[in-house]
């Protein structure tokens, strides 16, 4: 039984592309699955048999690389080789399956309808038109005009089934979808969720599984000394799981079951080494940082679901009524300002991704994330984590802007645009000054993904979605290169650092401080450290596939103009922006370009710089001189570096899909009919002439030479400073950041500690409320409430004392002549006070009660029968 | 069913069986083997039953009706009490969940090797009398078992807890059990009174009856207007708060908690499972069943001399038993406590649920509605399904988090985290099973937790809208002290200390945590197979107001 079933959903889901949807999670879910089954499976195997367990010493190299103790004289537990490589079979399987069957869905998409008609229109029009015209070309389109006329005479609503993909199931039968009036309908009152594909879907169902595949290839190399592999990609093929979940919920409550599985899955990995303080702490961090924002948003949850009556993205979002209705109804709390329900809810989810993507005030957390594996630094930072909550506004981004408009000649902004437009430009801007003092390589990677995700935030604050997706995607190719890349740099340190201490001991010189360092962080100072670039330096010849790739995925992320991905979609942001602020005269627009610009500029700057330090000059130390990753064939070496290159395939080339069409040459290259980006994601958010939605779709603006002016010169003038502070001259060992002297020996030093805002929040949050926990306990419940009751438990004895008082005076008053016996009786009050006789009192009554309640029982049933 | 020619029905067999299934383990001879398989043997038996109690409900009572109802068998004849059980959604899911974890205790309980065929005697009697609160239709019924299950539990505690320690005047198990016995019996004390005015009155102890005319049941009674010189409202009022002080003490409310702590922390491992996942959900079933329904119009009257409803005064002391609970969780150093203390923090969430379905309840009925009005109807069947989810859920996760805080209190014989550290590297197996219970503790969507407490803000977040945002602050502490908890058990370089230990689960913990684990995976992945029983219970009660 069953499994007919199963067999038929498989068999109809490679055919019904509805139904395919919930394949691609399936993938890495049975890899994490498979992984913790066998690991259980074999322990309880062993248990059953009685076979010892296998151990090892501790101290034995296969157990302990440098990331453990020695733990001197112990065994423990140890996988076998065998499993390990099992679990990367079947992890790989996983996200491969996951890759197929997404590209199987992107590709057939387009090839079905075509970017421009597969989303919101009208159904049939939509078929036609993809089979008809130009179902050869794979991108075939209708003439936007004609297919926006047809949905809008449709008038309330735009009927799209066919042209989505999307499936449900019911998930709690509890009568509660109604609609925005709180009235149930009759038909089906279940609570349903489910996976749908639109044409934003795609974009991420394109981008994330490669990113992926890149990532789990690389964690072969990167983690092949590492005992733990196997739990390390289950729980990678889990996160996968959750950023698809995400990626393919069609409702809101499925997309915060990813969102904080995936809270969970960075939470275990940035903290997989987990002996090292510094590595759980920052799990720790991450989770309850991020959490601070997540229970926020659970609130924005349930005041949507209250107030619209469901969470289906597409019973919400594309229908005008509900709009409407929450956009008018005052806010629960606060509406009195003004506030609308839906600019509550709006508030209440940018919250949640301010913690998610790490925006200001919550980004503390993700310069620590790094603390975990490099290729989990390349999950959170790009293809998965903080594009997540980028990726929920957009999904939803009709309920943020609301009834305002930010396109309109007399531009008006919701609440949560506004907040997101401030608090994404101000972040972009701030995390890039941080980002240009830091010694650590992954550090700076982890500034700029704070930076960069704030661009994408300002650029929903102003209404460019189109722009800031297409961001969102080419950041995480160049990033997720970049910081693969990284690893590969620290990995080869750590190899040069091996050699020179192999070396040295086998000439005497033993270093007495690399001797035992591993997970010693009190004297972390005394060390060599290999992710400090000032100890870097000439690396471009030691790895040069590395070399190559972090400088095109740099040049990306700095905005080198016309040729990398990250000039064109930062540029379309920064286009988007400054046509707001010129033509509608509007001030946010205003605020998002100039700060932008100027985090454009700083971003080229500390990329410059950093490729400097890392890659040009001369070797600075010993062991930068000695670093490699284990030669050029070596396993670790191809499955490290074999993923940069695809992914600086994409991190140079996926720019070109959005080029604007009226840019000169380019556009007439790239775009000779229209922006295929633009004119793809446009068709995920509905077009209604009446419904208020011509919001969403709004012609790119006009090419206006200013803002790619700007680009180019912001990138190339960041480019050109680093180059002459650190490329022109590279720095000589020991040799001081010039940096220091140009701002000066404070500013330098608040900037590497990130303004003490963790000293800050250890000062506000931490301790307070550590000072509080025991505060309460020991305070309310022990304190107040407990000695209420010891009180109560005084008086009575105290009167029980007295009692016994009054006896002894009457036994006294009698007079000796009264026998023993009374003596005994005094002797048997003072026995109920030690308890003894009490407990035996009890054990009476319990036996008395259970007697009666037998009797009585018996007795009815007797009754009874 | 007929059994040696008595004809008894299913539900006395499920109080009867486990009520002779301790007679007999205690009698048997003492070998501890024997023992321990005939208590697990019968414990797997009647969770069998229970569990074909719950389909069979499932299959057969699609209008959520009361099913297996009994007649009501003379009982206490002098008193008008009859022998009367019946079970609906609500309780037959809590009859689900004590027929699990009673095995799953049993099972863990091996480890003690002292007097065990009382042991496990104690644990099989404690199960029927949880049943028998859950399945009783009438109060005296109810209140018999109510009170019968503190004796149990207070012998499992005051013999089988924690050893002394040093430099504590009081053995820590003695002071607890004490406390936990005085706090109860105090607490039931007006809820004894209250029943027997209720029934004097009313002139019935049965509890639709009563509920049915929850209005009248003093003006129909034999009495006049007047009760001891005292209106019928006062004397309501009364009543109510002994009802509403023994049931709050059981859940606990805040502030009536200060004996969960130290009962959970000095309990032995099954008695804190039970203690936890059954034992607070008799006080939280107390109020569904009998507190709502007998009291609708005084929980939406004033308290005197505060100027709030009940039913707020009610969700403000739960919000501050999530709040408070979560911050005193996070600042504890013993293992047992801040799992216990976690208890405080989630059963909040289930007083908060009930003071909104309360409120809702109490409107309708003083509006002599017959259903809660259509407006907030989704928010009532949001709170009183997430109480009950949340109930069950609770159940599985910290029964499951005292089964491994117990377990490594067994093997190291201290609670003290900070004397932990590390156990990662030696025992993995553990490592990943203490995740995972304490990620369903915490909520994690995906697992059971979060479908509970999902529900029940979003039921409660237009009735106690701001009540409901400041509780976010405890839910923010659960992640504090979950991860605490686990930073200082797994993480961190090992403590050499425990080299030589073997602190890996044995078989007996990991298939109790696998069975939790089938049912928290199943839950959270799929919460319609109990869900929808609950909700056809729920949903009648809300739309059946006025009887």
């Amino acid at each position: 039984m069953g499994f007919d079933v199963i067999a038929d959903f498989f068999t109809q889901a490679f055919s019904d592309r509805d139904l395919m949807l919930w394949l691609i999670p399936f993938g890495p879910l049975a890899a994490f699955s498979l992984i913790s089954l066998i690991t259980m499976i074999l322990w309880l195997v062993r248990q059953v048999t009685g076979t010892p367990e296998n151990m090892i010493p501790a101290s034995d190299h296969h157990y302990t690389d440098h990331h453990h103790p020695d733990y001197d004289g112990m065994e423990v537990p140890y996988q076998p080789d065998w499993f390990r490589g099992t679990a990367i079979v079947i992890g790989m399987a996983g996200i491969v399956w996951a890759l197929v069957v997404s590209w199987t869905l992107v590709f057939g998409a387009l090839n079905e309808f075509g970017a421009g008609t597969f989303g919101l229109l009208d159904s049939a029009d939509a078929h036609h038109e993809a089979e008809g015209d130009h179902a050869e070309e794979g991108d075939a389109h209708g003439e936007e005009t004609d297919s926006h006329g047809e949905a809008a005479s449709h008038g309330e609503s735009v009927d799209c089934a066919p042209c989505i993909y999307s499936d449900e199931i019911t998930w709690m039968s509890l009568g509660m979808e109604g609609d925005v009036y709180g009235e149930v309908p009759d038909e089906s009152t279940d609570y349903e969720i489910g996976v749908a594909a639109d044409p934003l879907s795609l974009t991420l169902l394109f981008m994330v599984p490669i990113a992926m595949l890149g990532i789990f290839t690389y964690s072969i190399g990167y983690m092949a000394h590492d005992a733990r592999q196997a739990k390390f990609f289950a729980l990678i093929s889990l996160f996968a799981t959750a950023m698809f979940i995400l990626v393919l919920a069609d409702n809101l409550m499925m997309m915060f079951v990813g969102w904080e599985i995936m809270g969970f899955c960075s939470y275990s990995l940035i903290g997989f080494w987990y002996e090292k303080k510094s590595a759980y702490n920052a799990a720790i961090k991450a989770f309850t940082v991020t959490r601070v924002a997540d229970v926020v948003m659970l609130l924005g949850i349930v005041y949507l679901w209250s107030v619209a009556g469901t969470l289906n993205f597409r019973d919400i979002l594309y229908n005008p009524d509900v709009l409407q209705v929450i956009g008018s109804t005052p806010a629960i709390i606060f509406g009195g300002w003004g506030l609308s329900a839906a600019g509550l809810i709006g508030v209440f989810l940018v919250i949640g991704t301010i913690g998610k993507s790490a925006q200001f005030p919550l980004h503390v957390w993700l310069p620590d994330a790094m603390e975990g594996p490099t290729p989990v630094s390349a999950m959170i930072h790009a293809a998965a984590m903080v594009s997540a909550g980028v990726y929920a506004i957009i999904r939803m981004y009709p309920l943020f802007v609301g009834l305002t408009n930010p396109h309109a000649s007399d531009p008006t902004f919701s609440a949560p645009l506004i907040l997101m437009a401030v608090v994404g430009s101000f972040t972009a801007l701030f995390a890039a000054t941080m980002g240009v003092a830091q010694r650590d390589v992954k550090a700076v990677l982890a500034y700029s993904t704070i930076s960069q995700l704030g661009f994408m935030v300002a650029a929903l604050g102003v209404g460019a979605y189109i722009a800031a997706t297409f961001h969102l995607i080419t950041h995480a190719f160049f990033k997720a290169l970049l910081f693969m890349a990284s690893g590969s740099v620290i990995h080869a340190m750590e190899h040069g650092e091996h050699h020179v201490h192999e070396h040295h001991a086998a000439h005497g010189h033993a270093h007495d401080e690399h001797h035992d360092e591993h997970g010693h962080d009190d004297h972390h100072d005394a060390h060599f450290d290999p992710q400090d670039m000032f100890n870097m330096g000439g690396l471009w010849k030691r790895i040069p596939v590395t070399f190559w790739t972090f400088l095109i995925g740099g040049l990306s992320l700095a905005g080198f103009p016309l040729l990398t991905a990250g000039f064109w979609s930062k540029d379309e942001i920064l286009a988007e922006s400054y046509y707001g602020f010129t033509a509608h005269g509007s001030g946010l627009h205003a605020l998002v370009f100039f700060m932008l610009a100027i985090a454009a500029f700083l971003t080229a700057f500390y990329t410059m710089r950093q490729i400097a330090l890392t890659f040009l000059g001369k070797p600075r130390t010993e062991e930068a001189e000695h670093a490699g990753l284990g030669g050029q064939y070596s396993i670790v070496s191809i499955a490290m570096q074999a993923p940069l290159i695809l992914l600086a395939v994409f991190a140079f080339g996926a720019g070109f899909v959005g080029v604007p069409t009226d840019f000169p040459i380019f556009g007439a290259i790239f775009s000779p009919e229209h922006n295929y980006f633009h004119h793809l994601v446009v068709y995920a958010l509905p077009y209604m002439e009446n419904g208020g939605y011509e919001v969403f779709h709004v012609a790119a603006p006009e090419f206006n030479w200013i803002p790619v002016l700007t680009s180019v010169v912001v990138a190339l003038g960041g480019l050109w400073l680093g180059w002459v502070m650190y490329g022109q001259k590279p720095l000589e060992a020991g040799e001081e950041d010039p940096l220091i002297k140009i701002l000066g020996e404070p500013i330098y030093t608040a900037l590497q500690n990130r303004y003490y805002m963790d000293d800050l929040y250890d000062l506000i949050w931490v301790r307070p409320s550590q000072w509080f926990a025991k505060g309460v306990i020991t305070l309310l419940d022990k304190g107040i409430i407990d000695t209420i009751l010891h009180t109560l438990g005084t008086i009575f004895t105290v009167i029980g004392d007295f009692i016994k008082m009054m006896n002894a005076w009457l036994i006294d008053g009698v007079g000796d002549g009264i026998p023993k016996g009374i003596y005994d009786f005094g002797g048997w009050i003072r026995g109920t006070q030690n308890g003894r006789i009490q407990f035996y009192l009890l054990i009476v009554l319990a036996a008395v009660l259970v007697i009666g309640v037998l009797f009585a029982i018996s007795a009815g049933v007797v009754f009874a029968g | 069913m007929n059994i040696l020619g008595f004809q008894i029905d299913i539900l006395t067999f499920l109080i009867l069986a486990p009520l002779f299934g301790a007679l007999l383990v205690a009698s048997l001879p003492a070998n501890k083997w024997i023992a321990r398989w005939t208590a697990l043997g019968i414990g797997v038996g009647i969770f069998a039953v229970s569990a074909w109690v719950f389909m069979e409900y499932q299959a057969n009572a699609l209008d959520g009706g009361f099913y297996f109802e009994t007649p009501q068998y003379r009982w206490f004849t002098v008193l008008g009490a009859s022998w009367h059980l019946g079970i609906d959604g609500i309780s037959a899911s809590m009859v689900l969940l004590t027929g699990l974890l009673t095995p799953l205790a049993i099972l863990v309980s091996w480890e003690v090797s002292d007097r065990p065929n009382m042991h496990l005697a104690l644990l099989l009697l404690f199960e029927a009398t949880s049943m028998g609160v859950f399945v009783a239709m009438d109060l005296m019924v109810f209140f018999l078992f109510y009170e019968l299950s503190l004796v149990p539990m207070y012998f499992l505690i005051n013999q089988w807890g924690s050893p002394a320690q040093k430099g504590v005047k009081y053995t820590g198990r003695i002071y607890a059990s004490t406390k936990f016995l005085l706090y109860s019996m105090g607490g039931t004390l007006g809820m004894l009174l209250a029943t027997q005015l209720i029934g004097f009155t009313a002139g019935t102890y049965e509890i639709a009856e009563i509920a049915r005319a929850a209005g009248e049941w003093l003006s129909i009674s034999r009495l006049d207007d007047a009760f001891l010189g005292l209106n019928v409202g006062t004397v309501k009022a009364v009543a109510f708060v002994g009802f509403m002080v023994a049931f709050g003490i059981k859940v606990p409310i805040w502030p009536f908690h200060t004996w969960l702590p130290d009962a959970h922390g000095e309990a032995p491992t099954a008695g804190s499972m039970l203690l936890a996942g059954v034992m607070l959900k008799l006080g939280a079933y107390g109020f569904l069943r009998l507190v709502v329904p007998f009291f609708p119009e005084v929980w939406v009257s004033n308290v005197p001399f505060i100027g709030v409803s009940w039913a707020m005064l009610f969700a403000f002391l739960s919000m501050l038993g999530i709040v408070l609970g979560a911050f005193a969780a996070f600042g504890q150093n013993d293992i047992k406590r801040l799992v216990a203390y976690s208890s405080v923090n989630h059963m909040g969430f289930v007083g908060i649920g009930i003071a909104a379905y309360a409120l809702l309840y109490g409107q309708a009925w003083v509006a002599e509605q017959n259903a809660i009005s259509a407006g907030n109807m989704m928010d009532a069947v949001a709170a009183l399904n997430g109480v009950v989810m949340q109930m069950f859920n609770h159940g599985l996760s910290s029964a499951g988090m005292f089964l491994l805080a117990g377990g490594i209190y067994h093997k190291t014989h201290t609670r003290d985290l900070t004397q932990y550290g590390g156990f990662w590297v030696k025992a993995p197996i553990f490592g990943g099973l203490f995740v995972f219970m304490s990620m369903s503790s915490l909520g994690l969507p995906g697992l059971n937790g979060f479908v509970g407490e999902f529900l029940i803000v979003r039921g409660t977040w237009t009735t106690f809208t701001w009540l409901t945002a400041i509780s976010m602050i405890g839910l923010l502490f659960t992640g504090s002290y979950i991860l605490k908890g686990i930073r200082y058990t797994l993480h961190g370089e090992f403590n050499m200390h425990w080299k030589d230990y073997n602190l890996e689960v044995d078989w007996r913990e990991f298939t109790a945590v696998f069975v939790l684990g089938i049912f928290i995976f199943w839950t959270g992945l799929a919460p319609n197979w109990i869900l929808q029983t609950i909700n056809s219970s729920v949903t009648l009660i809300l739309t059946n107001i006025l009887g």
